[in-house]
């Protein structure tokens, strides 16, 4: 894991002295609202609808215990005992005080971590694999890469007033746990014939009220040319991307009006005529942070543990939990293990201040010191021994966080809509419930299988309603809240848009509608398809009919 | 009249501007250093370079690139970037490219919707003067270009970047 060294600790001490300086101001009444609202959203504090909300950046979904530990704290002193995961890996604290931000900072300081960019049209954090560093599936170890643009886009003098905000994801997994292709710019590392790395860059993807599967502009560029290629894309979108309307501002409209191919050639113009030398990075600063993300120091482990074997005979719901929130580790003995913030009832994505002391200990204890964050809205404990996998569900089971569900039908990702944020049309917390209480018999979830219903509070799409199997997007009608389905969307290597279902549902309609839309998925599936597929080779209609012939 | 910082070795102090800002319906003056539009600038900007008897500078709106200039930069004593609003981050790759990429060493000045907490972006592409809008003072400025004792990436000043730093 990366460590901050002096350089990176003073920088966050003299943001953090940045801010407290302007608060002090805005609260001696020197600043109005207008003059500070740039000030504190570059710093993540948004003004929401009932309180302030604090976007806490965790780069690249990585924490260690005493980062969890401290998030944990400010949840208990500064929040409502609760922080929210968000689908950037990020978490935010819904009700902060004005006067307590500068503290707040200060306490994040004191273990790496910031709000930096978390807010304001400026290169946001990256996204990457929650699973680097565990999984035999990657190329690379992505948040080498992550660590590298981290620094890189930290108040960069020349991209921090884009049109827009920007944001970029890096995956070295063929399977995309990132949502890479619906993101500014997507990174995929590649390995070429020769063994080199590379990257495929995918750029303008996005989601929102024009949604867009990303367009590769370049199949092959070489790891150790990565920050001279980014500057070409960013100073082609800062001087050329929209300004006039904040709708039409992100890349993906730039890169749809001027064809990828001409973007491509634009930003391939451009990068032949920057300066390498300067702008890439030097193979020491590489060589030193890669040694950061050296080995884990795993123990030489068979790959068959009795304890774990044993355990599995014994209690079937453990055995649940293995089938369903355990994935296959690298290293033999190990496993990765996915904590699920979709207990019944919970709001998706939200953490305790006991949950979160929890998940610190057992990374402490079990885990080298390692918990990342997915965009799915759960946590990953990347590296357990099979051996003390029984140990660890026990202690999860008893905080609530062994939820055997992960990426079945009730692991719903939902934005905070309505119920916090100022722009909602409508509720998103109370859908998901809904409908994970319609599924709560998890032997019906899992027999369902795979199937990702995502929910957002309005056209935004924070909650990637886009990239669903089933998306649910939150109208307003007349001032009462309807919801629209979709069906179809992904959001990882087999990406795709959904497609509108039909007309909006009520409230109270939306839960039975996805047991519809499961009902006829049941009835024509083919053995071990995904609802996706069965999606994809039917095609609306047999839903459509599901949904809506009764009521007509 | 606005009034100007001027940075010179990482202090900002007031200084006397020399340069009338001519706008597109002023007729040029007879004398003294002006600063034109790029329309202007094209259509005139030779004649009066050539009298050789005064300074002349250019005002580069956002939309405008600064590649046009190339020419012409090392007879140009001046580049305003206008900054039409604070939000609008065009000009500081004009800057950027003006310093790093054509080498240009005249004044460049932030013009427009120019804001102390921006002060450290700005100097860091190579702004070196400054139309404060919001009525900050030298000192203010000298302290809002300096608050980050490390940066992380290469621009257009001379820091020394975090990984150089690393490395000695």
């Amino acid at each position: 894991m990366y460590q901050y060294d002096i350089i990176d600790k003073e920088f966050l001490q003299d943001r953090s002295n940045e801010f407290r300086g302007q608060v002090a101001r805005r609260l001696a009444g020197e600043l109005t609202e207008d003059q500070f609202k740039p000030l504190r959203l570059m710093n993540g504090l948004y003004l929401q609808l009932h309180a302030y909300m604090l976007r806490v950046a965790v780069p690249y979904g990585s924490l260690n215990p005493a980062q969890v530990r401290r998030l944990a704290e400010i949840a208990r002193d500064y929040d409502k005992g609760y922080g929210h995961f968000t689908t950037r890996q990020n978490i935010q604290f819904n009700w902060i005080k004005l006067k307590d931000a500068p503290d707040i900072l200060d306490k994040l300081a004191e273990v790496d971590l910031h709000a930096i960019q978390t807010s304001g049209n400026c290169i946001r954090n990256t996204t990457s694999d929650p699973y680097a560093g565990a999984t035999s599936e990657e190329v690379d170890d992505p948040r080498v890469w992550s660590e590298v643009i981290r620094q890189w886009s930290t108040l960069h003098p020349e991209f921090s007033f884009l049109p827009r905000k920007f944001k970029i994801a890096i995956t070295a997994s063929a399977k995309d746990r990132t949502a890479a292709k619906v993101h500014d710019i997507g990174l995929l590392m590649r390995q070429g014939r020769d063994g080199q790395l590379g990257f495929e860059v995918i750029v303008g993807g996005g989601q929102g009220r024009t949604p867009y599967v990303g367009p590769t502009i370049k199949e092959f560029l070489p790891t150790d040319r990565l920050l001279s290629y980014l500057e070409a894309i960013l100073r082609v979108y800062n001087r050329h991307g929209r300004r006039d309307n904040i709708y039409k501002a992100r890349i993906k409209i730039l890169v749809a009006a001027l064809g990828a191919e001409e973007f491509a050639k634009q930003v391939q113009e451009e990068w032949e005529k920057i300066d390498a030398e300067r702008a890439d990075l030097p193979a020491a600063e590489l060589a030193r942070i890669r040694a950061s993300f050296a080995q884990t120091p795993f123990e030489t482990l068979p790959a068959r543990s009795e304890a774990f074997e044993m355990a599995k005979a014994k209690d079937s719901a453990f055995a649940r939990f293995v089938r369903n929130n355990v994935r296959a580790h690298k290293q033999p003995g190990y496993a990765i293990v996915e904590i699920s913030l979709k207990a019944q009832e919970q709001t998706p994505g939200d953490a305790t201040t006991e949950q979160l002391n929890v998940v610190a200990d057992l990374a402490e204890r079990y885990g080298f010191n390692d918990v990342r964050v997915t965009h799915a809205q759960n946590l990953v404990l990347p590296h357990i021994k099979l051996d003390d996998l029984p140990t660890v569900f026990a202690a999860l089971q008893a905080k609530g966080l062994a939820t055997a569900n992960i990426d079945l039908i009730s692991d719903i990702i939902a934005c905070p809509g309505l119920d916090y944020c100022a722009l909602a049309n409508a509720r998103a917390i109370p859908i998901a419930q809904d409908i994970a209480r319609q599924f709560a018999d998890l032997d019906r979830a899992e027999n369902v299988g795979e199937l990702k219903i995502k929910i957002s509070g309005c056209i935004n799409a924070c909650g990637h309603h886009h990239v669903a199997h089933i998306g649910v997007l939150g109208v307003d009608k007349k001032g009462e809240e309807f919801y629209q389905l979709s069906l179809g969307g992904s959001g990882a290597e087999d990406a795709s848009i959904g497609k509108i279902l039909g007309p909006a549902l009520p409230a109270d309609k939306v839960a039975t509608a996805v047991d519809q839309l499961v009902g006829a998925y049941l009835t024509v599936r083919t053995d071990g398809e995904r609802f996706l597929d069965t999606y994809r080779r039917v095609g609306l209609e047999p839903f459509k009919e599901a949904v809506y012939a009764q009521a007509d | 009249m606005p009034k100007l910082i001027e940075l010179a070795n990482g202090e900002a102090r007031w200084a006397e501007d020399a340069f009338v800002n001519v706008t597109d319906e002023d007729a040029i003056p007879d004398s003294g250093d002006v600063i034109l539009s790029l329309a202007r600038f094209e259509a005139e900007g030779d004649a009066l370079l050539s009298s050789n008897s005064r300074r002349v500078g250019v005002r580069i709106e956002s939309d405008q690139e600064v590649e046009v200039l190339a020419y012409d930069l090392p007879r140009i004593a001046v580049v305003a970037l206008a900054f039409p609003k604070y939000r609008d981050g065009r000009a500081y790759t004009s800057a950027r490219l003006l310093r790093e990429r054509f080498k240009y060493e005249g004044q460049i000045r932030a013009v427009g919707d120019v804001l102390q907490e921006q002060a450290g972006f700005m100097v860091r592409c190579g702004f070196d003067a400054f139309e404060p809008n919001d009525g900050a003072t030298p000192e203010a400025w000298t302290k809002a270009a300096s608050r980050f004792r490390h940066v992380y990436q290469r621009a257009a000043d001379d820091r020394t970047v975090a990984f150089e730093e690393r490395a000695s």
